[in-house]
């Protein structure tokens, strides 16, 4: 008893003057984050080490024996990870899915980052809101647009197989595969690319390309030794925004992927939703948790390492 | 001249689809495939699918509801981490935004089952303001470190009180950074799909979950109407956002 009393009186003296404040304003919502997103993930942690319910879900972790409580924990679910290839190889199929989501977008989004960067201030607010309009608009309305496109009674599909036709190839259909799944990807994660690479380029001093220019460098020139180098900053950001959504993506691979588009983030919806095998879902979902953290610490630090301009 | 043009087919690519979702919304034909004349039928279709009423009643209760309580407490983060050197609340605030969603749909799922809550609107919307509140706070944030801090001095050596001070000069001076969060906050609820989909139960049912249900069926222009009305409405909401908060977007 005199402990807590000691503790409360502690509490009171800190609380008092500016440090009630302090508590008073973060303490809602760090409480809040703490019980919404730090403990579900701690405990979808300690559910990859139980056993699944006979139901789905998970089985108790502590078993009754002779009035006696013991743990109920096993490690079966990691090793059944790390016993075959199929779940590294989905994995690392997932990554590079999501590598060359990440690659073209970079391609598409930096001509159009220079592009609004470069134009005057006018205009550079308008093409910048034309950027960001399409990515306002509902996910799975963007991923049903590509539906529409892909479908096979659709125009393109059509049109693409009366050319084949001509040239005596067989029809082909778009829906269902990787290809539709990336650019679908590209697509939905475009501007995420394109905002930081523009936050970045517009701040790039014009004076440098300008000397550049007097002292006889060409266009390539000048891009290569002064735009590029001054922009990866912005690419990296923009890479670490693209990547990670798409590395944990269930709904684009799902409605447009087919059974080769499968990543990792539909397994592991498989395995909460239809096998009900949480345990093993929860593996999957700390490996993609790591790797989400490993490429954001490394994404950061290569931003530092470059003198972190922009 | 390369790049204006490269620029502007990246536009094309980012407008064509939404234009041909949009348009076909209007075709008085079953496939989305060739146009055959104009229609309003698909929406009024809409108005008699119960399910889909239903779920458009869904999203509207769970966005207002999440997004009030996500603009309260991101504000109060983003004042918090704008005065005081935190360590644990910006990295609890910043996380969400940066990890995959799938993960926070599948771990809140696995604790609403273990505290044997109900899966149903209560669930989608405790995990909607989780999502939200970084939003928030960055958005008032950002609007903070822009304000100038002699204000605030100049009202406390005046005589003003803490709480007067933060009444009369902070809160209305951060006022646009609130509502632009908080509008932003509705906007990802209503959109929201890979979250709602592990955390509504039967009978809590959001319009993009009804959606996904119907594309995963059929394409049919049904979707198409839905999806124009739900363009219009983000389109308004983020238009009092930005007007609200200009730079907002500008930062992000």
């Amino acid at each position: 008893m005199p402990a807590i009393w000691c503790w409360i009186n502690t509490m009171r003296k800190t609380m008092q003057g500016k440090a009630w404040h302090k508590y008073l304003l973060s303490l809602p919502p760090m409480v809040y984050l703490l019980i919404f997103f730090a403990a579900p993930t701690l405990i979808m942690l300690f559910a990859s080490f139980r056993y699944a319910g006979e139901y789905g879900g998970l089985a108790p972790w502590y078993l009754h024996e002779e009035g006696r409580l013991t743990l109920d924990l096993t490690l079966e679910n990691w090793q059944r990870l790390l016993g075959t290839d199929i779940y590294l190889r989905l994995f690392l199929k997932s990554v590079g899915y999501a590598v060359m989501t990440t690659l073209i977008c970079m391609v598409m989004g930096y001509p159009l980052a220079l592009t609004i960067a470069r134009s005057d201030r006018k205009s550079r607010d308008l093409l910048l809101l034309l950027v960001i309009l399409p990515f306002w608009s509902n996910f799975l309305v963007r991923i049903y647009a590509w539906m529409i496109i892909f479908s096979p009674v659709g125009a393109l599909t059509r049109m693409l197989n009366g050319l084949l036709d001509l040239v005596g190839g067989g029809p082909v259909t778009l829906m269902y595969s990787p290809t539709a799944m990336i650019i679908c990807l590209v697509y939905v994660h475009l501007p995420f690319m394109v905002l930081p690479l523009y936050a970045n380029l517009e701040k790039h001093d014009l004076d440098l390309l300008d000397a550049a220019q007097d002292l006889g460098a060409g266009k390539w020139r000048r891009f290569w030794l002064i735009t590029w180098p001054l922009s990866l900053p912005g690419i990296t950001a923009g890479s670490i925004l693209v990547f990670i959504p798409v590395l944990g993506m269930f709904a684009i691979p799902d409605l447009l992927g087919g059974t080769n588009g499968i990543m990792i983030g539909n397994v592991i919806k498989q395995q909460f939703m239809e096998s009900r095998d949480w345990p093993f879902g929860s593996v999957l979902s700390i490996v993609l948790t790591v790797t989400a953290v490993a490429v954001v610490l490394l994404g950061a630090r290569l931003g530092q390492g470059r003198g972190g301009r922009g | 001249m390369f790049l204006w043009l490269s620029a502007a087919l990246v536009y094309c690519f980012l407008y064509v689809p939404l234009v041909i979702v949009v348009l076909f919304s209007f075709n008085d034909s079953r496939l989305n495939a060739e146009w055959v004349g104009f229609t309003w039928k698909w929406y009024g279709k809409l108005l008699h699918n119960r399910e889909m009423l239903a779920a458009a009643m869904n999203s509207l209760v769970i966005a207002t509801v999440s997004a009030g309580a996500a603009t309260l407490l991101g504000t109060l983060a983003g004042i918090a981490m704008h005065h005081y050197r935190l360590r644990l609340l910006p990295l609890l605030v910043l996380a969400p935004i940066a990890m995959p969603e799938i993960l926070m749909g599948v771990s809140l799922l696995v604790l609403f089952i273990m505290v044997n809550m109900t899966l149903g609107l209560v669930s989608v919307m405790l995990a909607h303001i989780t999502f939200s509140i970084g939003f928030v706070a960055l958005s008032v944030q950002a609007r903070i470190s822009s304000m100038d801090p002699a204000l605030v001095e100049a009202a406390r050596d005046l005589g003003a009180s803490p709480w007067r001070c933060f009444r009369e000069i902070t809160l209305p001076l951060l006022m646009p950074g609130i509502l632009a969060g908080g509008l932003m906050a509705f906007t990802l609820s209503i959109d929201d799909f890979v979250i709602t989909f592990f955390t509504a139960g039967v009978g809590s049912s959001t319009l993009p979950l009804q959606i996904y249900s119907m594309v995963k069926i059929a394409v049919t222009p049904e979707v198409n109407a839905v999806s124009t009305l739900l363009m219009l409405l983000t389109l308004v909401v983020i238009t009092v956002a930005s007007r609200l908060s200009p730079t907002l977007f500008r930062a992000q």
